[in-house]
């Protein structure tokens, strides 16, 4: 039977009922009373002098409270990179200021470079249009290719920087000489040149901030579109805007969907609270979907060169990878970590190669800045990774499951160390692959194929195991690394008088339901309903801090810590219990709710004990405090290590090159599920991003920088016909050994593991009808598709 | 958008004396000229809607040919039209189904986007558009992207088109925008077979004449097995090169044929 | 400034109004029906879906003005006279068809009219009507489930799971 509730319980989610009766609270939905609006003024050009910025051509256009250009920030500091990345030959990477307001040059379409703020919406966006026609941008020849970019000093985004290049990163820089000896001495090597194509987030809410500052008491706020609040009031309070953080408030409402673009602080966000200091009132911006094409943080875009070096049989040797990143016009908060410590560390993938080496340049470009996007880093090991062994299995004739399983980490290895750094804790990848391959019925796939090709299609089926590296992160180890921060979490469960709990926590919940999935664990842990546990967050004066929610950290970071802050009630209140029943502490078992002295009959609830903690009538005050609130911060020991296997199965039109999913099966080893519904929910929408990636999606840039995919006209985001229904599994389960949960995150999985699954069985599909396809570049489009067939 | 006025007459007359006045623009479904106005590529100082027209709504028959009012929404022509099947299909497969409830038969022909469906169907079937001042045929109507014969003001009150002894259109979905990355539509006529292409072209909706003859002699899918498309003045952009478009035509083309 | 009219969810509402007010700041900001969402400024997303007349609508690409007097319902007006969750909203709940909740609304609304036109659709039925709504969550997995479990199907044994 499953559970109907608590851990393990497909508890339907709570906060539906307002999204699906139109009564959530999203940025956009929020009103401030005598709010006024900013419009930003973005530059058209790629790469421009800024020689005059219109600004008095909105003085005296109707609504107009003022205009805000570069000169006025040129005082506070910049938004800074979140990770110091030093290059191979020990330099540290280079960091050119990130202004609120672009001066003196733009850099990429998008930039803003003034902003208006007007008493309604449509008069700050007449004026802001008055101002861009009268500003006068000199426009420069726009660098935009990362390998002109690199071998061009002379053409640069960054002036004061000698070349584009922030840093050239070797990942272990000590093992360079071996794997390169392995390579040469390997008696097969496959080599693939591949490009992980540019991909536009597309949260479905775009990009939205309030500011409003209260002269009464000094005081800011900050309502923002964030992933993590605590975060963002970090990067704007301290780094650049010098406000004390005893001073602001940052608040995340109901945000709609972030997959990564949401988690960076923006100029938007300094920029309102500084126009709502100057106007003594609220200053409203809400992104229109074609700002937030131009200006959200976008993900990938990575060019690689990737070695794979093995034996005869398939037995692996060496990997090594040469990567360009694109880093875009300027560094967003972690746009150094992800092309380096989120991917570099993932490329021994599941298995015992013994030798692997990553090198990454970074390169600026005038396009827009590029971070973490789903998946983060991994998506692009992954990628490299699948795609070379599934040239390689074909180059030697060798069957891709038996390679996989021949090179697979056993389970009797771990804890197993990469020679890239990371120490697995635990998995079981035979498993997962086993469990695919019977989910997805691969033995019956000369079936379907004949059936595919007596309708004319091309069939082909493609495997890809994943591996990913979350929870992030263990701080000690990030410091090592270069970060900039810590990455715990932390909440505070606290126990109402009548026995009822709020749950304040560091976490953010932009779709990923932990409005429902946090009861179901503080139910378990208290023996109460999950109906009595509430959760609260996104509001900086409210939780105690946190790190947000990315890189599936929620459950296996903050999940832990309220987990751990239930444990240190549930000890408080065997302090109490003890008290009231009159034994000792030791004496007290909780156990369902009930505290009992053991070896007696005697008993107090759940409920009871709280009602005694805030009516302490008769309390040893000097050995116990009243009160039942509890905080724990929760610093993970090590990343967690979710893997699995995706088999994708496609069909493609020969005569016009369009390729359908036909399946996709997954089989992942997320540790311990909370609640299967919203895991499964996870993968669903991470897959659909991957096939997306893999299929669709594509940010292109122009050679004078212009965006070419700049709307949903020409962005192909999934559609509900582009897709089947995706058969999820989580059965093969091996719980993290060190957290208490057992979990270990599910929110990215799909999207890291989708697109080599994909792309593979197109490969399958036309190298089995007799082409001599090697590699398509992402997306397979119908017209790549095609002309790879035809030339 | 800059603010503009609003005007909503109910006859046709009324609608052409508000066109009249300076920077008067017409209104119909508004699924093209909204995100227009929104990035004020468009920027009328009077919008006049046609949706008030009873006169410019709906689909009657009579004759051999299917009459559809300017102001007719796709939805309804993919409902009404059904003495042209071809036709009827090609409506109800225009974008979504919130876009089909609003956008209109007259708002797309007057737009000619490059990739829309209907130019392909009035041309291929001859159609003519009538105006409040004139009928002209496809053949005449269609100047390349975006252009048209329609003078300032001019408002398409309705297009009639014969109705074919067999036709089928067959689109191509640009997969971001699901307008036609090509889109070719078919119709056999006692007089002869006529194919329209759009989505193609860097030229607009066109006719593929060589198809026509050889469709003419032999209609059948193999009667074009020998012909080649030039990919010259094809569109070549993201989503497919001009070469891939090129050989679209022919294979949609086929497809229609078979379709039909 | 024109005073515009129409029956919303039931009750008649007016507004002020300029020329270019769209039917989506008509509801959102002219009489707080927020629900509503706007995603995009291609009308290609599909967020703002409510239904004019009885057929939906993308209420961002519609002006107000030309809409006056119409019965216009939105995702507010859809929930069950006595407040609980309508048969759409309530399969979009069991069958965990939202996550962030942003294209909620016009996916309920565009699914009311799909099923109002097919009551029983097949799975690329419902795939196809979803055409113009771009949900960036869920996958669509579990948005095709639950239109298929409001129309009364086993959305479960179709759903490949
Ligand atoms: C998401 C989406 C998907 C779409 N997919 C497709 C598709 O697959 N295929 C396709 O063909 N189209 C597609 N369209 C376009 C759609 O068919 C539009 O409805 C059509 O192009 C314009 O019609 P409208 O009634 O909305 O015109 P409007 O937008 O109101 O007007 C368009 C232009 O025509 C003028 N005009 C309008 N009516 C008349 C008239 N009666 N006489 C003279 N001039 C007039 C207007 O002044 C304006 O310049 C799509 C649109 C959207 C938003
Ligand atoms: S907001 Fe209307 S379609 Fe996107
Ligand atoms: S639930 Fe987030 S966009 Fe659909």
């Amino acid at each position: 039977m499953p559970k109907d509730h608590g851990i393990g319980a497909s508890t339907k989610r709570r906060e539906d009922v307002r999204f699906l009766t139109g009564t959530g609270n999203y940025l956009h939905d929020i009103t401030v009373h005598g709010q006024a609006y900013a419009v930003f003024v973005r530059s058209n050009v790629a790469n421009g002098r800024i020689v005059s910025v219109g600004s008095d051509a909105a003085t005296g256009m109707p609504g107009v409270l003022a205009v805000f250009t570069g000169a006025d920030f040129t005082a506070v500091g910049g938004n800074p990179a979140g990770w110091l990345i030093n290059s191979r030959n020990g330099e540290p990477m280079r960091e050119p200021k990130r202004p609120v307001l672009a001066h003196g040059k733009v850099r990429h379409v998008g930039d803003a470079y003034a902003a208006v703020i007007a008493a309604s919406y449509n008069e700050a966006k007449d004026a802001a249009q008055a101002v861009a026609d009268a500003s006068v941008i000199e426009e420069l020849p726009a660098v935009v290719d990362m390998a002109k970019a690199l071998a061009d000093p002379t053409n640069r985004v960054h002036d004061e920087l000698p070349d584009n290049q922030c840093f050239d990163w070797g990942w272990i820089e000590d093992n360079r000489a071996r794997v390169d000896a392995a390579i040469k001495a390997a008696p097969h090597v496959t080599t693939l040149e591949l490009i992980n194509n540019r991909l536009i987030p597309n949260a479905m809410e775009p990009r939205a901030s309030i500011g409003e500052y209260f002269p009464g008491t000094g005081d800011y706020k900050l309502t923002t579109t964030s992933q993590n609040p605590h975060l963002t009031r970090l990067l704007v309070a301290a780094f650049v805007m010098g406000i004390p953080e005893n001073k602001l408030t940052v608040v995340a409402p109901d945000v709609g969907g972030g997959f990564g673009s949401k988690i960076y602080h923006y100029g938007e966000e300094a920029l309102v609270l500084a126009a709502a200091k100057k106007l003594k009132r609220a200053v409203k911006w809400v992104a229109e979907r074609s700002e937030s094409f131009l200006t959200d943080a976008h993900g990938r875009d990575h060019v690689t060169r990737i070695e794979l070096a093995c034996e005869k049989d398939g037995t692996f040797i060496a990997f090594r990878t040469e990567t360009m990143a694109n880093v875009g016009a300027y560094l967003s908060n972690f746009a150094t970590v992800t092309p380096t410590f989120l991917h570099g560390t993932l490329m021994a993938g599941p298995y015992k190669v013994p030798n692997v080496y990553v090198n990454v340049k970074t390169v600026f470009t005038n396009t827009a800045p590029v971070d973490a996007y789903r998946g983060a880093g991994r998506p692009e090991a992954t990628y490299s990774l699948e795609r070379v062994v599934d040239m390689m299995c074909r180059e030697l004739g060798l069957d891709p499951f038996e390679v996989r399983r021949k090179n697979f980490i056993t389970t009797d290895m771990f804890p197993y160390t990469t020679p890239v750094g990371l120490a697995y804790d635990i998995g079981n990848y035979h498993a997962t692959l086993d469990k695919a391959t019977q989910l997805g019925d691969v033995a019956g796939f000369e079936g379907r194929r004949a059936a595919s090709a007596a309708k004319g299609k091309l069939r082909g089926l493609g495997l890809s195991t994943w591996i990913e590296a979350c929870g992030i992160a263990p701080s000690n180890l990030a410091g090592i690394l270069g970060a900039r921060v810590g990455l715990y979490d932390a909440a505070t469960v606290r126990v109402n008088p009548t026995g009822n709990v709020s749950v304040f926590v560091g976490a953010h919940s932009h779709g990923q339901s932990h409005e429902t999935v946090f009861p179901q664990i503080v139910a378990d842990k208290f023996g109460i309903p999950e109906s009595s546990v509430e959760i609260v967050h996104g509001d900086t004066s409210k939780i105690p801090f946190g790190m947000g929610s990315y890189g599936s950290r929620s459950l296996a970071v903050c999940g832990q810590a309220m987990s751990n802050a239930c444990d240190k009630v549930v000890a408080k209140g065997r302090k109490i219990a003890a008290h009231m029943l009159e034994v000792t502490e030791a004496d007290i078992v909780f156990s369902d709710g009930v505290f009992t002295a053991s070896g007696t009959n005697k008993s107090k609830t759940f409920g009871e004990i709280a009602f005694s903690a805030y009516v302490p009538h008769n309390y040893p005050l000097a050995t116990l405090e009243p009160g039942l609130e509890e905080t724990a911060f929760y610093d993970p020991a090590n990343f967690t290590y979710p893997a699995g296997t995706y088999i994708c199965e496609v069909e493609v039109d020969a005569d016009t090159g369009r390729v359908e999913v036909a399946s996709f099966t997954c089989a992942d080893d997320f540790g311990n599920v909370m609640n299967p519904m919203v895991v499964r929910g996870q993968v669903h929408g991470g897959v659909v991003q991957g096939i997306g990636q893999a299929l669709l999606e594509h940010g292109v840039y122009d050679e004078n920088g212009q965006l070419l995919s700049g709307s949903y006209m020409d962005y192909t985001m999934p559609r509900a016909d582009d897709v089947p229904f995706v058969t999820v599994d989580h059965s093969c389960a091996t719980p993290c050994t060190h957290n208490t949960l057992g979990v270990k995150g599910c929110g990215e999985a799909g999207a890291i593991g989708s697109p080599p699954a994909v792309v593979n069985a197109v490969l399958d599909a036309l190298n089995r009808a007799g082409h001599n396809i090697a590699h398509i570049d992402m997306p397979l489009t119908p017209s790549r598709v095609w002309h790879a067939m035809n030339g | 958008m800059i603010e503009f006025e609003f005007v909503k007459p109910s006859t046709v007359a009324d609608a052409v004396k508000a066109l009249a006045a300076d920077g008067a623009q017409a209104l119909s479904g508004g699924q093209t000229l909204t995100p227009t106005m929104k990035q004020r590529l468009a920027t009328p100082s009077v919008l006049v809607s046609l949706n008030g027209i009873a006169e410019m709504k709906g689909v009657t028959v009579g004759g051999g040919v299917v009459t559809i009012g300017g102001a007719t929404t796709h939805a309804t022509v993919a409902k009404e039209a059904s003495a042209y099947p071809a036709l009827a299909r090609l409506a109800g497969g225009i974008g979504d189904p919130a876009v089909r409830n609003r956008g209109t038969i007259g708002g797309s022909i007057a737009n000619n986007d490059p990739a829309a469906c209907y130019p392909a169907g009035a041309l291929a079937s001859g159609a003519v558009i009538v105006t409040n001042k004139r009928s002209i045929t496809a053949d005449d109507f269609f100047k390349g992207m975006f252009a048209t014969v329609l003078d300032e003001g001019e408002i398409i009150t309705s297009v009639s088109f014969p109705v074919p002894l067999k036709a089928a259109y067959v689109k191509f979905d640009q997969p971001a925008s699901r307008f036609a990355l090509t889109g070719v539509f078919v119709a056999q006529y006692a007089g002869g077979v006529r194919v329209a292409v759009t989505g193609a072209s860097n030229n607009g909706v066109f006719r593929w004449k060589e198809a026509e003859a050889a469709l003419s002699a032999n209609f059948s899918a193999s009667a074009i097995a020998g012909l080649k498309v030039s990919p010259k003045d094809m569109i070549s952009d993201l989503h497919g090169t001009a070469e891939y478009r090129a050989h679209l035509v022919k294979v949609l083309t086929g497809r229609a044929v078979s379709a039909a | 400034m024109t005073k515009v009219t129409m029956t919303v969810n039931g009750i008649s509402q007016s507004a002020e109004t300029e020329g270019r007010t769209l039917l989506s700041a008509y509801l959102r900001e002219g009489l707080g029906l927020t629900g509503t969402h706007i995603g995009c400024d291609t009308s290609q997303c599909g967020a703002c879906v409510v239904h004019v007349d009885g057929v939906a609508v993308k209420s961002c690409s519609i002006f107000a003005q030309d809409v006056a007097g119409s019965r216009v319902t939105t995702i507010e007006g859809m929930a069950n006279e006595d407040g609980s969750l309508g048969v759409v909203q309530q399969a979009f709940q069991d069958h965990h068809g939202l996550q962030c909740g942003f294209c909620t609304a016009g996916m309920v609304m565009t699914t009311s009219a799909l099923l109002k036109g097919n009551p029983r659709p097949t799975e690329q039925e419902v795939r196809h009507g979803l055409e113009g709504n771009i949900c960036r969550c869920t996958g669509y997995h579990n948005i095709v489930k639950a239109v298929l479990a409001a129309s009364g199907q086993d959305a479960v044994a179709m759903a490949a799971e």
